[in-house]
C-alpha cells in the first residue's frame, strides 16, 4: 500500500499501482511489463534490459497478431494473447494506448 | 590361277550324264582330274545336235563347233569348277595345242622355280646381242665437253726489279672514272605487277563501334558498425503516464482477464502430458534392468601397496581418469610403536594411478607419516593438501608432473615427458620408475595437531577467516584456507598464505635471497616455501562439553554451504558475481608465494556466512557447534563456545559426516551398525535414521546424480545401497566387492553415460565400479519427492515431539488426578445428606415455579393443588 504524506495526490497512480501489484503477487507471476503503444515500456517490475526486449518484441507480435485478426474479420479484434513456451507462459493484453505483459512460470 | 570369268577360248559346258555316255567321258570313269582331257570328233558332235536338236547339250555352241577348222575338239573335265561347269570346250586349235602341250612347258616352268639358282645361270649364260642404236648416243655426244679450239696459252711475267719490292695500296675512288663500277640499278619487273580486276570479297555491316574507358574511384573496405538503443522513456515521462486516466481505465478493464488467465495456469498445467510422465517412471525397469555395480578395474600394486591399507581416496577433480589413493600401514597403535624404526625408512605415500596404467602407479607424493585424510585444491588442482598421522598438515605442489599425467590418460603406457627434473641426480637410472614428489611444505609439528588429523577441507574462495574467526570476504576468489580436525579436540583453520608479519622482514631479506640461487634440494616447487615448516593455524577451535567437563574429539566435520564439493564442484551458495570472479581468476594460476594474508581491516565482514559446523566424535556423537571466535571480555582471549547441541546415535566411531549434494542442509552421518540423516535446523533428532545392521557400517556417501540413493560400506566388504524412495528398512540392494573392510567410497561422474564408483578396502586394494543406469539416473520429480519425504520426517519429528510433550503432560495430570483422588474418600456420607437436602429444596422450588407460571398463564384451577 502506498502512504502518501500529502493527502490524495495521485489516487490514479495507486489504483494503477495496486491493480498491477495484484496480478503480480499471483503465485508463479515472474513479471509485468505496461508498454505503451509505440512500444516504449513504462513500468516494470524486471530489469532494463530483459524490459525493453520483452517489449518491442512482443509489441511487433501483438501487431501482427491484432491485423491477423482483423483481416479474418474487420469486425473482430484481439483481445488476449497468450504464448506458451517450453518455460514460461507470455500473456499480452493489447489496448488501443497501452499493452500489458504478464509473464508466469505454470508449472511450478 | 582361278579365274571367275573364263578366256575366251574355252567355254565352259555342262554334260548331262547322257551326254557324257554318249560320247564316253563320264565323270570320273572316263575323264579323270589325272587325266581330264577327251577328243571329240566334230561330226559326231554335229550329229548329237541334229538328233537332239534343243536338249542337246552342244546347242549353245552350234555355230563354234561348225566353224571349228579342224576335226576334233577338245572337252576337258574341269573337276575342279574353275570355269564354274563340269567341262569345258576349247574352242580354237591353238588354244588346244596349248592345251595338250603346256604339260611340258608347266612342267619346265613349275622345274625353273624349283631351281632358282639355275635359272641365273641360264640367264648369265645368253649371250650379248648386238646393239641397236636409239638415239642415246647423240644425247651422250651433247652433253659431253670437248675443245671446240685449241686452248690459248698466256704468259704474264713481271719485271724483276720489282720483285720482292714493298706493296703499296692506294685508294680509288669509284666514282671518279666513268666504269668504275658497274651497277645493277633495281626496276619495276612488268611481269610482276598484276592488277586484279576482280575480286571476291564479303561484306558485313556493324554497328558503330566506340571504345571507350572509365576508372572508377578504388575506395578501401572499412569497418562500420552501427550502434543502437531502444527508446525509453525518462522517469518524468513514465511518471505522466502512470498518472493518465487512459492508463487506469485500460488495467482495470484488463486485470480480470489476467486473472483469469493466470489461475488457470495455477490450477493445473494444461500442456503436461500426464500419459508420458507415466511412461517415463517405468521405462526404467525395462531396459538395462541389472542393477548391479559392474567391476570396472582395480589396481593394486605390490610394491607400494603390500601389507597397507587405503585410508582415502580422491578423484583428480580435471584430469580425467586419474585417482589418489592415500596408502597407510595396517598396524596398530601398538604395533606402531613397536616397528617404528621400520617405518621411518618406507616412507608413507600417496598413489595416483591413471586408467591407462593399472599395474604401475603414475605419480607418488611423499608424506611424512601415513595420510589419512587429503584433498585437491578446488581452484587449482595442482595443489594437494594432506593432514597426517602425526598431526602435520602437508601441502603438495604437483604442477611439473601435471604434463605426464594427462599424457598418460591420453596415450597410455609411460611416457615420461622431458620436464620431469624432479630428481636430476637420479634421472638416469629411475627413468622407468615413477615420479615421487616431496612435499613442499609441512606443518610445524608443535603448533598443528596433537593427533591424526582425520580430516581436511578447503575452504571455498567467497570468504576467509580472520585471525579473530570472523568470516571475512575473499579479494582473492580461490581457496586459500583450510580446516582440519583430529581427535585431540580440535578444529584449526589454516592459511596458505604468508602471514603478514613476515612481509617487512621478507623485503629486507629480498636482496639476499635473490642473490643466492633458492635451494632445491629435493626438485621441490618453492611454491609454499613461505610456510614450510613454521606453518601455523590461523585460529584453533575447541569443542567443550557441554554438561560436563572435558571435550569432544571430532573425527569428521561439515561445514555448511559454503564448502566445496569437490565432486560435483560447484559451489552452491554463491551469488552470479561471485562465481563469476572466480571464473575469472581461476584462469592464471595463481602465485601462491605473492599472496599475502591481508589485514583485517581491509577487509569487510561478512554476515551471511553460516558459521556452524557439525562434527562427528569419537564416542558416536553428532555436534553442532558454531566455529566463530567469540572474545572473553574479562581476558580478551578468544575462546569458542560451548556447541549448542549434541546428539549421541551410533554405537561406535562417527565415520562420514557427509552433506548431500542436491540438500545443502541434509546430512548423512554413519558410525556404529547405523546411519542416520539429519536436517540443519532440527534440533529433536534425526529425520531418519536406519535400524541396526549385521555389520559394521564403515564408510558412506552420496549419490552424486540420484537425490535418494546413498551408498554404505560394510566392514564384510559389501555395499549397501539404499534408495530411500524405494526402501527405508533395509537396502535396496547389497553387493559383495571385496572380503575384506571397506575403507573409503567415492563416486564420480566421467560423464553422462559413465558413473564410476571408487571403492577401497583394507587390503589396499582399489576397485572401481562403474554405475548401472538404474542407480546413477534419477526418477522424474525425485529431488522433489525427497524434499518432500525429508519434510514429512521433520513433521514426523516434530509431531512426535509434541506427542512426547503431551503425554508427559498427561502424565503429570493424570497423577495429579490420582493424588487428589486419594484425598476424597474422607468425606463421603456428608455429602450424601447434603445432597438429599439440596435435591428437595430445588424440587421445592420447582413447585412454586410451576404454580406462578400456571397462575400467569391462566391455567391453574381456583382449588390449590400440591403435587406430589
Amino acid at each position: 500500500m502506498w502512504i502518501w504524506p500529502c493527502g490524495n495526490t495521485n489516487p490514479i497512480k495507486a489504483e494503477v499501482e495496486e491493480t498491477l501489484k495484484r496480478i503480480q503477487t499471483h503465485k508463479g507471476v515472474i513479471g509485468t511489463i505496461v508498454v505503451n503503444a509505440e512500444g516504449i515500456p513504462i513500468r516494470t517490475t524486471l530489469d532494463n534490459s530483459t524490459t525493453v526486449q520483452y517489449a518491442g518484441l512482443l509489441h511487433q507480435l501483438t501487431m501482427k497478431a491484432r491485423s491477423t485478426v482483423r483481416d479474418l474479420d474487420p469486425q473482430n479484434d484481439l483481445t488476449f494473447l497468450r504464448i506458451r513456451s517450453k518455460k514460461h507462459e507470455i500473456m499480452v493484453a493489447p489496448d488501443k494506448e497501452y499493452l500489458l505483459i504478464v509473464i508466469q512460470n505454470p508449472s511450478e | 590361277m582361278q579365274a571367275t570369268g573364263h578366256p575366251n577360248d574355252i567355254l565352259p559346258l555342262t554334260l548331262t550324264s547322257a551326254t557324257q555316255e554318249l560320247f564316253g567321258c563320264r565323270c570320273d570313269e572316263d575323264v579323270t582330274g589325272d587325266n581330264p582331257y577327251k577328243i571329240l570328233r566334230k561330226e559326231d558332235i554335229v550329229q548329237d545336235m541334229r538328233m537332239r536338236a534343243a536338249v542337246s547339250d552342244f546347242s549353245p555352241v552350234k555355230q563354234l563347233v561348225l566353224d571349228y577348222p579342224e576335226d576334233e575338239l577338245l572337252l576337258v573335265y574341269d573337276r575342279d569348277f574353275i570355269y564354274g561347269s563340269s567341262f569345258y570346250l576349247v574352242l580354237t586349235a591353238d588354244a588346244k595345242d596349248r592345251h595338250l602341250k603346256p604339260v611340258v612347258a608347266l612342267g619346265v616352268e613349275v622345274a625353273l622355280e624349283r631351281e632358282p639358282s639355275e635359272v641365273f645361270a641360264a640367264q648369265k649364260t645368253s649371250e650379248p646381242q648386238p646393239w641397236i642404236s636409239l638415239g642415246s648416243e647423240q644425247e651422250i655426244e651433247e652433253e659431253s665437253v670437248t675443245d671446240s679450239r685449241p686452248r690459248l696459252k698466256y704468259r704474264i711475267s713481271r719485271v724483276r726489279r720489282e720483285f720482292g719490292a714493298p706493296i703499296f695500296f692506294s685508294d680509288r675512288n669509284a666514282m671518279e672514272t666513268k666504269d668504275g663500277f658497274l651497277e645493277c640499278t633495281p626496276y619495276q619487273d612488268k611481269n610482276f605487277s598484276l592488277k586484279q580486276m576482280e575480286r571476291h570479297t564479303g561484306v558485313q555491316t556493324i554497328p558503330n563501334l566506340k571504345s571507350s574507358s572509365t576508372q572508377t574511384q578504388w575506395t578501401y573496405p572499412r569497418s562500420m558498425c552501427t550502434q543502437y538503443e531502444p527508446r525509453e522513456f525518462s522517469k518524468e515521462e513514465k511518471e505522466n503516464c502512470l498518472q493518465s486516466e487512459n492508463l487506469k481505465n485500460f488495467v482495470n478493464s484488463v486485470a480480470s482477464r489476467f486473472e483469469i488467465a493466470i489461475q488457470q495456469n495455477e490450477i493445473m498445467d494444461v500442456f503436461f502430458d500426464d500419459w508420458k510422465a507415466l511412461s517415463e517412471e517405468d521405462s526404467g525397469y525395462g531396459r538395462k534392468a541389472d542393477p548391479h555395480l559392474k567391476e570396472y578395474q582395480s589396481f593394486t600394486d605390490l610394491h607400494f601397496s603390500k601389507d597397507k591399507t587405503i585410508s582415502n581416496i580422491n578423484w583428480h577433480p580435471t584430469i580425467n581418469g586419474v585417482i589418489a589413493v592415500a596408502v597407510t600401514e595396517r598396524l596398530s597403535f601398538e604395533d606402531r610403536i613397536n616397528g617404528s624404526t621400520k617405518l621411518l625408512l618406507n616412507p608413507s605415500l600417496i598413489l595416483f594411478w591413471s586408467f591407462s596404467d593399472p599395474i604401475n602407479p603414475q605419480l607418488l607424493l611423499e608424506c611424512p607419516d601415513d595420510v589419512f585424510s587429503f584433498e585437491f585444491c578446488p581452484s587449482d588442482p595442482n595443489i594437494i593438501v594432506g593432514g597426517c598421522m602425526n598431526g602435520q598438515v602437508v601441502l603438495w605442489d604437483i604442477s611439473t608432473h601435471v604434463e605426464q599425467l594427462q599424457g598418460t590418460r591420453t596415450s597410455g603406457g609411460k611416457n615420461i615427458a622431458a620436464n620431469t627434473n624432479a630428481l636430476q641426480g637420479f634421472e638416469d637410472k629411475r627413468e622407468n620408475e615413477t615420479p615421487v614428489v616431496r612435499y613442499c611444505a609441512v606443518s610445524g609439528i608443535e603448533n598443528g595437531h596433537k593427533a591424526p588429523i582425520t580430516d581436511i577441507q578447503w575452504l571455498p574462495g567467497t570468504f576467509e577467516v580472520s585471525r579473530m574467526g570472523v568470516p571475512m570476504e575473499n579479494r582473492n576468489g580461490i581457496c586459500v584456507q583450510i580446516v582440519t580436525c583430529a581427535p585431540d579436540c580440535c578444529v584449526m583453520f589454516w592459511d596458505i598464505r604468508a602471514p603478514r608479519v613476515l612481509q617487512t622482514m621478507a623485503d629486507q631479506r629480498k636482496q639476499k635471497v635473490e642473490e643466492k640461487p633458492l635451494e632445491n634440494p629435493h626438485g621441490v616447487p618453492n611454491t609454499f616455501k613461505h610456510l614450510d615448516l613454521t606453518w601455523k593455524p590461523l585460529i584453533r577451535v575447541s569443542l567443550p562439553k557441554i554438561d560436563t567437563s572435558g571435550e569432544y574429539s571430532p573425527l569428521k566435520i561439515s561445514l555448511r554451504d559454503n564448502t566445496c564439493d569437490n565432486h560435483t564442484g560447484s559451489n552452491a551458495g554463491i551469488d552470479a558475481d561471485r562465481a563469476h570472479l572466480n571464473a575469472e581468476r581461476s584462469e592464471v594460476a595463481p602465485e601462491y608465494a605473492l599472496l599475502r594474508v591481508l589485514s583485517a581491516k581491509q577487509l569487510k565482514p561478512l554476515e551471511d556466512i553460516c558459521t556452524q559446523l557439525y562434527a562427528g566424535t569419537e564416542d558416536g556423537e553428532l555436534v553442532y557447534t558454531d566455529w566463530k571466535l567469540e572474545k572473553d571480555n574479562d581476558s580478551g582471549r578468544l575462546f569458542s563456545a560451548k556447541p549448542s547441541h549434541r546428539f549421541i546415535i551410533h554405537d561406535g566411531q562417527v565415520n562420514t559426516v557427509r552433506r548431500s549434494p542436491f540438500f545443502k542442509d541434509i546430512i548423512l552421518t554413519v558410525g556404529g551398525w547405523t546411519f542416520a540423516i539429519w536436517k540443519e535446523g532440527v534440533m529433536n533428532g534425526p529425520i531418519i535414521q536406519s535400524s541396526c545392521s549385521q555389520k559394521k557400517c564403515t564408510v558412506g556417501y552420496w549419490s552424486q546424480s540420484r537425490p535418494a540413493v546413498l551408498f554404505i560400506g560394510k566392514e564384510d566388504g559389501n555395499i549397501d545401497v539404499w534408495d530411500l524412495l524405494e526402501k527405508t528398512h533395509e537396502p535396496s540392494q547389497t553387493q559383495n566387492i571385496t572380503a575384506t573392510q571397506i575403507t573409503c567410497i567415492k563416486p564420480w561422474i566421467v560423464s553422462s553415460k559413465q558413473h564410476l564408483l571408487a571403492v577401497s578396502d583394507y587390503l589396499g586394494t582399489l576397485h572401481i565400479l562403474e554405475i548401472p543406469w538404474t542407480l546413477r539416473s534419477p526418477s522424474s520429480n525425485e529431488k522433489l519427492s525427497m524434499s518432500k519425504y525429508f519434510e514429512k520426517e521433520v513433521d514426523r519429528l516434530v509431531y512426535f515431539e509434541k506427542r512426547r510433550e503431551m503425554r508427559a503432560k498427561e502424565k503429570k495430570d493424570s497423577e495429579a488426578e490420582e493424588l487428589r483422588k486419594k484425598m476424597e474418600p474422607i468425606i463421603p456420607e456428608k455429602q450424601v445428606e447434603q445432597i438429599l437436602e439440596e435435591a428437595m429444596k430445588e424440587y421445592e422450588d420447582y413447585l412454586s415455579l410451576e404454580t406462578v407460571i400456571l397462575k400467569e398463564m391462566g391455567l391453574l384451577p381456583d382449588t390449590n393443588k400440591v403435587d406430589i
